[in-house]
């Protein structure tokens, strides 16, 4: 080494990638990601990227990002924050510095910084020329275009291409600064790019005068290093909600021995779901681009009539779209998965944003009395657990389920033990066998015990049946439109959805069992409440956490546990829909905290309204 | 297939009572398919119904197959999934014009474009009957009905115009009181592999009575109709004596006899793409015959056999066993102790 470096060890650190859509900003920072996840770091990641697929660059509008939390200890969130920014272009810097703690490291693309791309970024004077950045932050303009140009100089690519390589010349910076290897990422390059040697080399040569700029320039005195964090004994790997979800699809298929019939129409952030299930149909998965979203969902109910689980995943307009069809699952007492990847709304909305405003619209959204069980994934790995308890639920219960995600956990990823599929219980599932008697088959007769109708399916002899959207009688299944048989149909089916209550776990209490509040959560903000309970906790104040699951039906237990606080904190990324929901159902002066924002919420920002409403007393 | 048919009609009548108007054509064409079956199946397990909403959308109900009543204009898409969960059974699709064309526009093309093989029967009446008398997209235009009271302003589909111009694959028109006809052109259907689209016009004695009087009448039909037959020249009329004759590519209606001789006559063929739109453009036409039978029938792969044999080409040399275990360990994984 030339120069005399200070190792410092930290705990915690969040890094955020920025720049424009072109800049690789998402790459550098997966890859960042995999190196720290196979150091043993815990960690939480949080994607940002503009709707627009090429916004005019250099542009405020087109800025990417991509953001990371890694640690020496367990976290639950994306961070709030970051220590470090990396800025490609002035817009990225405009969009983000605002973010970076004061004193915070920055790292820009010095060479980014020309007139035009200032004034596109709405800039006077060169930030990066006006002393204006030094003072507050600990600044590092690297010319990393010239860098890059340098380090490739005898490959036979454009500039163009070679200019490219710069994400990687910044990730190198990074690993310097953060005592990581380099050797993950290379062996990622050369398999990604196997028939491109000449682009697999520019990369590398990127990283290291990436690196290597880290270990000689005389700017950085310091690296820090971000030790193993203890986590539970596992085999892991690092996972995204999205692969989670299909992961869980595909485990409840092979677990049930159904076939999985996915249909779908692309909508952002749920296509990948599509991409992702498009490529397993080695594992017997049929896919199916649907000319709409009523057809994505028609189609797998049609799966499903057939004996297939048939799945369908939209975001919030398209699930606006299907809503006749759940009616329509609900009364015929077909299963079929419902995946809403929620994104801002209404209407387009913020489609690449994250929000958890569908909760209304998944438990109510349908005319007349038509409830449906109704799941909520807490964190990017337990999608796979969501997703395959939604099969579950579907097929014994003979009914549509919807499971709620959103754009945070489609996208974030954390490391994840593999889970081992024969730990997750029985999944069988039978059909109604053939009747070779004369007598009449009675599709709505009812399991006692979950009151769920017979899967009874087309090609089985002596069986033959009609079903519909018209009311049906009880037990013959003929259309029916006398009153006391509907009412009698309406409790039924809301009955057979309370049902599922009576087989889930007792609900998960984190913290204290009886104290002055309860923060209650749904979803993706699972991760920023724990965080936040386990600050208030180490403060020893009297709290405690509950992520609630399945919103439709409520655990049964959930009465009881929200008597055990004074006071119910509900932090939720929309205006207060579950609290609604949870006023109306325990009569519970539960007070909210929401924000709309398009973005997760902070942790910090919790942990102030929780000690201001247990100091109110 | 034996000779002699294992099941009869009363096997594909349903317990359920029939709820169409007395006088409705729908009566004529559940008992041509509830007659016909027993000639192209013996197993009626294998058999489904799918429908919409409308009065045509109760068919399933009386059909004693498996049936499903799904909701207006999505019928295609249950099928379309069952079709993929199942590639075996038997799926017809019952449709109206307002459920097919109109609310479920769209399903209809995208079914008949990808050619899955499903038959559709799409009762042309050219009304709302079940919502009690509203204009369709098949209507004339001008119509007056309780939401045109000075008119309608569209301009109506000739479905089976829609249908070729949706690449489908099989294309007839039949009519209600047409009852052998009707019979064989749901044989037609059923042979055919791939979607196979057939336009029955129906009369509403409610709303829309004698919408095809012109072609159902005894005196006016045989100089209203053609029926066409492959490998037969398009003639028509009591006497037999009037054809289609092609002035270049204009067909022009010419009398046989003195200036034409029957070798002057268009022959069908029924896998001709330019005589399938000609004689879907005889539609409604004041000048031309109306045809009926099958306009167009060409086979090409089915939606479903493709999908078949893209599943079958990836499970080549897989080894399936593994196979969830090897996707959930995929990437890079790591040891903690």
């Amino acid at each position: 080494m030339s120069k005399k470096v200070k190792l410092e060890t930290v705990d915690n650190v969040t890094i955020r990638f920025a720049g424009d859509s072109g800049d690789g900003m998402q790459l550098s920072g997966g890859r960042f990601t995999q190196t720290s996840a196979i150091m043993g770091n815990d960690l939480s990641t949080l994607p940002d990227f503009p709707a627009e697929i090429r916004a005019p660059a250099g542009s405020l509008a087109g800025v990417s990002s991509f953001q990371i939390h890694f640690s020496s200890q367990e976290i639950h969130t994306p961070g709030e924050s970051p220590d470090v920014l990396v800025a490609m272009n002035p817009a990225a810097l405009k969009v983000h510095l605002k973010d970076l703690i004061p004193g915070g490291t920055l790292i820009v693309n010095k060479n980014a910084f020309t007139t035009k791309n200032l004034k596109l970024a709405g800039y006077e004077s060169d930030p990066t020329e006006d002393g204006s950045l030094e003072d507050y932050y600990s600044a590092h303009f690297i010319e990393m275009s010239k860098l890059v140009t340098r380090a490739s100089e005898g490959i036979d690519l454009s500039p163009k291409l070679i200019d490219r390589t710069k994400n990687l010349c910044a990730l190198g910076v990074l690993f310097w600064i953060y005592d990581r290897p380099l050797e993950p990422t290379i062996d990622w390059l050369n398999k990604k790019f196997k028939s491109k040697p000449d682009i697999i080399d520019a990369n590398v040569k990127a990283l290291h005068a990436g690196y290597n700029y880290g270990d000689t320039a005389e700017i950085f005195t310091t690296k820090y290093i971000v030790n193993k964090a203890k986590l539970p004994a596992g085999k892991y790997r690092n996972i995204n909600g999205t692969l989670a979800t299909c992961l869980g699809l595909l485990t409840a298929v092979e677990k049930s021995k159904l076939s999985l019939t996915f249909a779908g129409y692309p909508i952002t952030p749920a296509s990948n779901i599509l991409h992702t299930l498009a490529n397993w149909k080695r594992f017997g998965v049929k896919t199916y681009q649907a000319e709409d979203e009523m057809a994505g969902i028609g189609a797998a109910l049609g799966a499903s009539y057939g004996g297939s689980l048939g799945v369908t995943a939209s975001s919030g307009p398209g699930i606006a779209l299907k809503g006749e069809f759940l009616g329509l699952a609900v009364i015929t007492e077909l299963p079929l998965v419902v995946i809403n990847v929620q994104r801002g709304g209404p209407s387009t909305g913020l489609p690449t944003k994250t929000e958890q405003s569908d909760l209304f619209q998944a438990v109510y959204g349908r005319n007349g009395e038509a409830p449906m069980p109704v799941i909520a994934a807490s964190t990017p790995g337990d999608c796979y657990y969501t997703a395959y308890e939604a099969c579950k639920m579907a097929v014994k219960y003979m009914t549509p389920v919807m499971m709620l995600s959103d754009g945070y956990l489609a996208n974030g990823s954390e490391p994840w033990i593999i889970p081992n599929p024969d730990d997750l219980g029985d999944f069988d599932v039978e059909f109604v066998k053939e009747n070779l008697t004369d007598e009449k088959y009675l599709p709505y007769k009812r399991n006692e015990k979950t009151l769920a109708r017979g899967w009874a399916i087309p090609g089985t002899k002596g069986l033959e049946h009609r079903i519909g959207g018209i009311e049906k009688q009880d037990v013959t299944g003929d259309v029916n439109y006398d009153s006391d048989n509907h009412e009698k149909m309406v409790q039924i089916r809301a009955q057979k959805v309370a049902n599922i209550a009576n087989e889930l776990p007792p609900t998960e209490v984190f913290g204290e069992k009886k104290g002055d509040l309860l923060i209650l959560s749904w979803g993706s903000t699972h991760g920023t409440c724990k965080s936040a309970t386990e600050s208030l906790l180490s403060e020893n104040l009297k709290v405690a956490h509950v992520s609630i699951r399945w919103i439709s039906p409520l655990p049964n237990d959930l009465k009881d546990i929200l008597s055990n606080y004074k006071k119910v904190l509900m932090p939720e990324i929309n205006t207060g829909q579950f609290r609604q929901m949870i006023r109306a159902e325990f009569l519970v002066d539960a007070i909210g905290l929401n924000e709309v924002q398009g973005k997760p919420l902070g942790a910090s920002t919790i942990v102030a309204k929780a000690k201001e409403i247990i100091n109110e007393r | 297939m034996s000779d002699k048919p294992l099941l009869k009609k009363a096997d594909f009548q349903s317990d359920q009572a029939i709820r169409w108007c007395p006088g409705c054509g729908d009566y004529a064409i559940l008992a041509q398919t509830q007659k016909t079956f027993p000639e192209i199946t013996e197993h009626k397990e294998n058999t489904v119904f799918i429908s919409g909403i409308g009065c045509s959308s109760r068919f399933p109900y009386y059909m004693n197959t498996y049936g499903f009543h799904t909701i207006h204009g999505r019928a295609p898409t249950i099928a379309c999934g069952l079709k993929m969960a199942n590639p075996d059974l038997s799926v017809w699709l019952v449709t109206g014009d307002g459920d097919g064309l109109s609310i479920g526009g769209n399903h209809m093309i995208h079914l008949l474009r990808r050619n899955f093989d499903i038959n559709i029967m799409l009762f042309n009446n050219r009304i709302y009957g079940l919502t009690k008398g509203q204009y369709s997209p098949t209507s004339e235009q001008g119509k007056v009905t309780y939401s045109t009271p000075m008119g309608s302003l569209d301009y109506p589909f000739k479905p089976t115009k829609l249908a070729l111009g949706s690449e489908a694959s099989f294309v007839a028109k039949t009519i209600d009181k047409e009852l052998k006809h009707l019979q064989a052109m749901i044989k037609r259907a059923n042979d055919h592999k791939g979607t196979s689209f057939i336009e029955i016009y129906q009369n509403c004695n409610i709303f829309n009575d004698g919408a095809f009087a012109r072609l159902t009448d005894r005196d006016t039909k045989e100089e209203q109709l053609i029926r066409l037959e492959h490998g037969q020249p398009l003639i028509f009329g009591v006497e037999k004596d009037k054809g289609i004759y092609l002035d270049g590519t204009t067909p022009k209606v010419v009398k046989i006899g003195k200036d034409y001789s029957i070798d002057d006559i268009v022959v069908h063929d029924e896998e001709d793409r330019f005589i399938g739109d000609m004689l879907a453009n005889f539609t409604e036409s004041k000048e031309f015959p109306e045809a009926v039978g099958v306009l167009y029938c060409k086979e090409r792969p089915t939606y479903d056999s493709l999908m078949s044999a893209q599943m079958e080409e990836s499970q080549k040399g897989s080894k399936s066993s593994k196979g969830l275990d090897e996707l959930l360990n995929a990437g890079d994984t790591w040891e903690v102790k």
